[in-house]
């Protein structure tokens, strides 16, 4: 009796689980579809706009770019010392270069955008909702998804390609950094191998994967941020769960791209 | 006369916490009615609800006798000023632009230098110099953004001003100063106002009508001058801050 009680607990403590996750993709939906209608409806924040550009573009220059170039060396000599296995160690130039293009280059950009973007977006909506400022948005005849969200998401979305592939380029040379100084390659054969090797394909998919990433860095801040809880707790929880989402999706998203790209 | 703001059976439920339980109440034109009642009971939500903020579950909202659910959002809310209990001012705007934030906005938007010319001008009218216009709100003190506040709900010219606590976190002193401003610009500009607070210096110096809410209803309500020979008891340990009486000190 008692091990049926257990089963009968653990399976509807599993129920209300799945139940509460759907409710949220639902509300994380709901909100993205609204988001996504404000932006072909009028009116339009350009100084909003403008400076989440800067603010999520601009500022995040630094931490993409040092992430590429760290990045590039070391996957310079990864390829490097796994392809001195059978003889491949000509393949370093061309591996990091699509290794940069299609994978890393977004998707760790992605995720250091996530930790700086979505945060801060999380902390700043959830003030604002805890201090009354969105509220006092709504009394001012100023609709808070158009002021707020649809700047952010928009400025995140078109940022980002931008960012990567700015990331693209400094992991590369990062690459050509360890290659060149560290592993005795010359420069112009290392420099020719990562042209010849390269295909419109691969810079194209990741700047695509990066625009989605943007767009869901952006939603996920401003989601957990505008639903945030009471208090300085409820702030702190949002921002968490911002990040922790934002970089899960991420991570989701790239394989259902990816698969989308280059299953064939 | 129709009422400026007429409330009928609101209801509204958190959860199972049911806040609002068949509130009725009105509020007629240019008068200052103070909503009293003690923390939890309802007097924010029903503000909230009036300004479609929060859904009611059921009940109707009449403004100037017009459904308040119906009709061009931006009209309705234009009608509308507010001052929030911490202010509510936008941090990353100037004190102006925080006063003249609708006057920048919307079909009928100002200049900017014209949008400050009315903004340094409330200012002034709420006894602050012109050179706290170029100051962020983190810059000033809790009685400056009550201020401020309160220059950005008049400032373009509404004809029902909510009041959510206004004095709320200061001094006895700046207390007074902002009721004897809200009490001013009331009766100046002839709006309604409806006011809620715990602070019966407040009530005194704002009313000219007070309804009580007390567990999701109107208790009693009736002009200031009849609130202390009112006979109702809830009324009566409320405004003399008694313990002991039919409202539970634990709720």
């Amino acid at each position: 009796m008692t091990a049926l009680l257990w089963i009968d607990h653990f399976l509807a403590s599993i129920g209300r689980s799945v139940l509460a996750l759907l409710a949220s993709i639902g509300r994380i939906a709901v909100f993205a579809a609204l988001a996504v209608s404000h932006l072909a409806r009028l009116p339009f924040y350009a100084r909003e706009f403008g400076q989440q550009l800067l603010q999520i573009g601009y500022f995040s220059l630094p931490v993409v770019g040092l992430t590429a170039l760290f990045t590039g060396g070391a996957l310079a000599l990864q390829i490097y010392s796994g392809g001195a296995r059978f003889n491949a160690e000509a393949v370093v130039p061309s591996v990091v270069a699509i290794a940069m293009v299609r994978e890393l280059g977004p998707v760790l950009g992605g995720l250091m955008v996530a930790g700086r973007v979505s945060s801060s977006i999380a902390a700043e909506l959830g003030t604002m909702r805890v201090t009354e400022q969105i509220d006092a948005l709504t009394t001012l005849s100023t609709n808070p998804m158009k002021y707020l969200v649809v700047p952010r998401v928009l400025a995140a979305t078109l940022a980002m390609p931008i960012l990567a592939f700015i990331g693209d380029v400094i992991g590369i040379m990062g690459g050509f950094l360890v290659g060149t100084q560290r592993l005795q390659f010359n420069a112009a054969t290392y420099i020719n191998n990562t042209w010849d090797f390269l295909e419109f394909e691969d810079i194209f998919s990741g700047l695509v994967k990066a625009a989605v990433f943007g767009f869901i860095v952006a939603l996920m801040g401003c989601y957990h941020g505008y639903h945030s809880g009471r208090g300085a707790q409820g702030v702190g929880r949002a921002t968490t769960n911002a990040v922790v989402s934002a970089s899960v999706l991420i991570l989701a998203s790239n394989y259902l791209l990816t698969e989308l790209f280059f299953s064939s | 006369m129709t009422a400026a703001i007429e409330l009928t059976d609101l209801h509204k439920a958190f959860g199972s916490n049911r806040v609002l339980r068949g509130v009725d109440l009105s509020i007629g034109k240019g008068e200052s009615m103070v909503i009293i009642g003690g923390s939890g009971t309802g007097k924010s939500v029903a503000l909230k609800c009036i300004l479609g903020l929060i859904k009611p579950d059921a009940g109707t909202i009449l403004v100037n006798g017009k459904d308040a659910t119906a009709g061009d959002r931006d009209a309705f809310l234009a009608q509308f000023g507010m001052l929030f209990q911490g202010g509510a001012l936008f941090d990353s705007l100037s004190v102006w632009q925080n006063v003249a934030f609708r006057l920048l906005r919307g079909a009928d938007k100002l200049s900017k230098s014209d949008a400050r010319d009315v903004a340094v001008e409330k200012l002034r009218r709420v006894g602050l110099k012109a050179e706290v216009a170029d100051l962020f709100p983190a810059e000033l003190s809790g009685g400056m953004q009550k201020r401020v506040g309160l220059a950005r709900a008049i400032a373009a010219e509404p004809q029902i001003i909510f009041f959510d606590e206004p004095t709320t976190g200061l001094d006895p002193i700046m207390s007074g100063v902002i009721n004897e401003l809200v009490r001013e610009i009331v009766v100046e500009m002839g709006v309604t106002a409806m006011t809620i607070t715990h602070d019966m210096s407040s009530v005194r110096a704002i009313a000219d009508k007070v309804a009580m809410i007390h567990e999701g209803v109107v208790q009693w309500t009736g002009p200031v001058g009849q609130m202390d020979d009112s006979g109702d008891p809830y009324l009566d340990q409320f405004i003399n801050a008694r313990a002991e009486g039919p409202i539970e000190a634990v709720r």
